[in-house]
């Protein structure tokens, strides 16, 4: 197999981070994103579950997970958008020997706050945290969260016991809220050294006692950097949102065909509005009466409306799985999604209309819209343009 | 006359491209003969082996015909001339 083409990237680019089953695949638009520049795949035959962009003190680093059937798992990274990839000889993250554990897949690739950019964080499978304090040089196990009571008791889902959601709060510092499945929503307010488990109102479905302290298969957080403690959380059976950090949540499954699902994005600007891909029940997993409908809320879930328009509303049975969406910085947003059978859908207009942007790609399991900065020898592309909150979005709708 | 790796095309980055190492080595074990591999050719052993030590469950280890989980796995017995080949399960999706 060839290796895939340079990608030509400039700066303030859009770029879509795409992972799949069979490899990572890279796309490109400026700042209007009318039309997608695409190569890959790299890493050919390697799922591909956590990708990321560290654009922090300088960097262009692409990061990604490539993770082998045969040999294991890693993390990578290129400096020149996929040219050229390391792959350290000593995969970099790596538990100890004292944990009796051997790393089964990278889920999710974090850089860290604004003001510590050195710091990194992956979750994986096993459900564990790992840092790094040296721009991901080095990476060691989070001990608080490895040695905490409750990890005896988490269990594997159908996607395994993974740690799959790294939340790095921008406004408090040393907050770092994580969720795994199963076991659930959890926090650390002291810069990872302890947890608390952070799943009240949150309910387990499939156990007897239905609100349990954790133990919650939770799919999916996400959490506004413009409003400290606005969470969104799509469950294994329910929807919620959090004001205050993940210390209670509330059921926000108003006018939704299910609460099922697993994917969920949020505005960049506007902490009220989120998207979600609802399915059919954890049997069916699939989207409700073969329409594929993206759900947004603007009233914080109130309510939901179904986002149609440029998406098959018949006989489409998609699935869309937990890190498959994605949001940009961009003004109006950009929301993306990629499904199971290899499809990617893009909106440019905060979710209102919405382009097959490709099709025919492996299982798209891992979506991530980024803006590139810090390259050299191009120009320089509109930035994304700050706004006031919700303005643009609700002009639009 | 020491033992001969085969080594699988996803691996060769690590074997320096080459499809076959030969090493000066008179290992006894498969053990003994991974580790003489794996300092030679630092990020092999990290892909055949998971961090406890335990061949990968979709890698298979073979000296001579045998797979040497039919031999006692990674005490499997290695003689000087034995040729060891890392192969990929027929495993995939």
């Amino acid at each position: 197999m060839k290796p895939p083409a340079p990608l030509s990237v400039g700066n303030g680019d859009a770029v879509l981070l795409v992972g799949t089953m069979k490899g990572l695949f890279l796309l490109r638009s400026d700042g209007k994103r009318r039309r997608w520049a695409m190569t890959g795949p790299f890493f050919p035959g390697s799922s591909v579950y956590g990708a990321a962009l560290d654009t922090r003190a300088g960097r262009r680093r692409l990061w990604a997970a490539p993770s082998s059937m045969h040999w294991g798992a890693e993390l990578a990274w290129s400096d020149d958008f996929g040219k050229s990839w390391h792959r350290p000889a000593t995969p970099l993250v790596r538990f100890p020997e004292a944990s009796g554990s051997a790393l089964k897949n990278i889920w999710q690739i974090v850089p860290g706050r604004a003001d510590q950019p050195d710091t990194l964080y992956c979750g994986v499978e096993p459900s564990a945290l790992f840092a790094s304090h040296d721009a991901g040089k080095t990476w060691t196990l989070n001990e608080g969260l490895w040695n905490h009571p409750h990890r005896s008791q988490w269990t594997p889902g159908a996607g395994g016991l993974c740690l799959h959601t790294v939340l790095v709060d921008p406004a408090v510092a040393g907050r770092l809220t994580v969720a795994s499945s199963t076991g659930g929503v959890y926090r650390s307010d002291d810069a990872g050294r302890s947890w608390r488990a952070r799943n009240q109102g949150v309910r387990a479905e499939f156990l007897p006692d239905k609100h349990p302290e954790f133990g919650q298969c939770v799919h999916k957080i996400a959490h506004h950097a413009g409003r400290p403690g606005r969470l969104f959380l799509q469950n294994h059976w329910g929807l919620y949102r959090s004001d205050d950090g993940g210390d209670s949540w509330q059921d926000v499954a108003h006018g939704v065909p299910s609460d099922f699902g697993f994917c969920l994005g949020v505005h960049p600007r506007d902490p009220d509005t989120a998207f979600i891909v609802p399915l059919h029940s954890d049997g069916f997993r699939c989207t409700p009466d073969g329409k594929l409908r993206v759900y947004r809320t603007r009233d914080a879930g109130k309510s939901w409306q179904p986002m149609t328009r440029g998406l098959p509303q018949k006989d489409a049975f998609e699935t869309v799985v937990r890190d498959g969406m994605a949001v940009d910085g961009f003004d109006p947003a950009g929301v993306y999604f990629g499904t199971r059978s290899g499809k990617l859908y893009g909106s440019r207009d905060d979710g209102r209309t919405w382009e097959l942007l490709r099709e025919g790609l492996p299982p798209i399991v891992c979506v991530k819209a980024v803006t590139a900065e810090n390259v050299r020898g191009r120009r320089r592309a509109p930035r994304p343009r700050a706004r006031r909150a919700g303005e643009r979005l609700r002009r639009a709708a | 006359m020491g033992v001969r790796f085969l080594i699988p095309g996803p691996l060769q980055p690590f074997s320096g491209g080459r499809a076959a190492v030969a090493l000066d080595a008179s290992p006894g074990t498969v053990a003994e003969a991974l580790a003489a591999l794996g300092a030679a050719h630092p990020g092999l052993c990290e892909r055949i082996l998971t961090e406890r030590g335990e061949v990968r469950p979709h890698v298979n280890v073979f000296v001579a015909e045998t797979n040497i989980r039919d031999a006692g796995g990674l005490a499997a017995r290695v003689t000087e001339g034995s040729e060891i080949a890392i192969l990929p399960a027929v495993s995939g999706g």
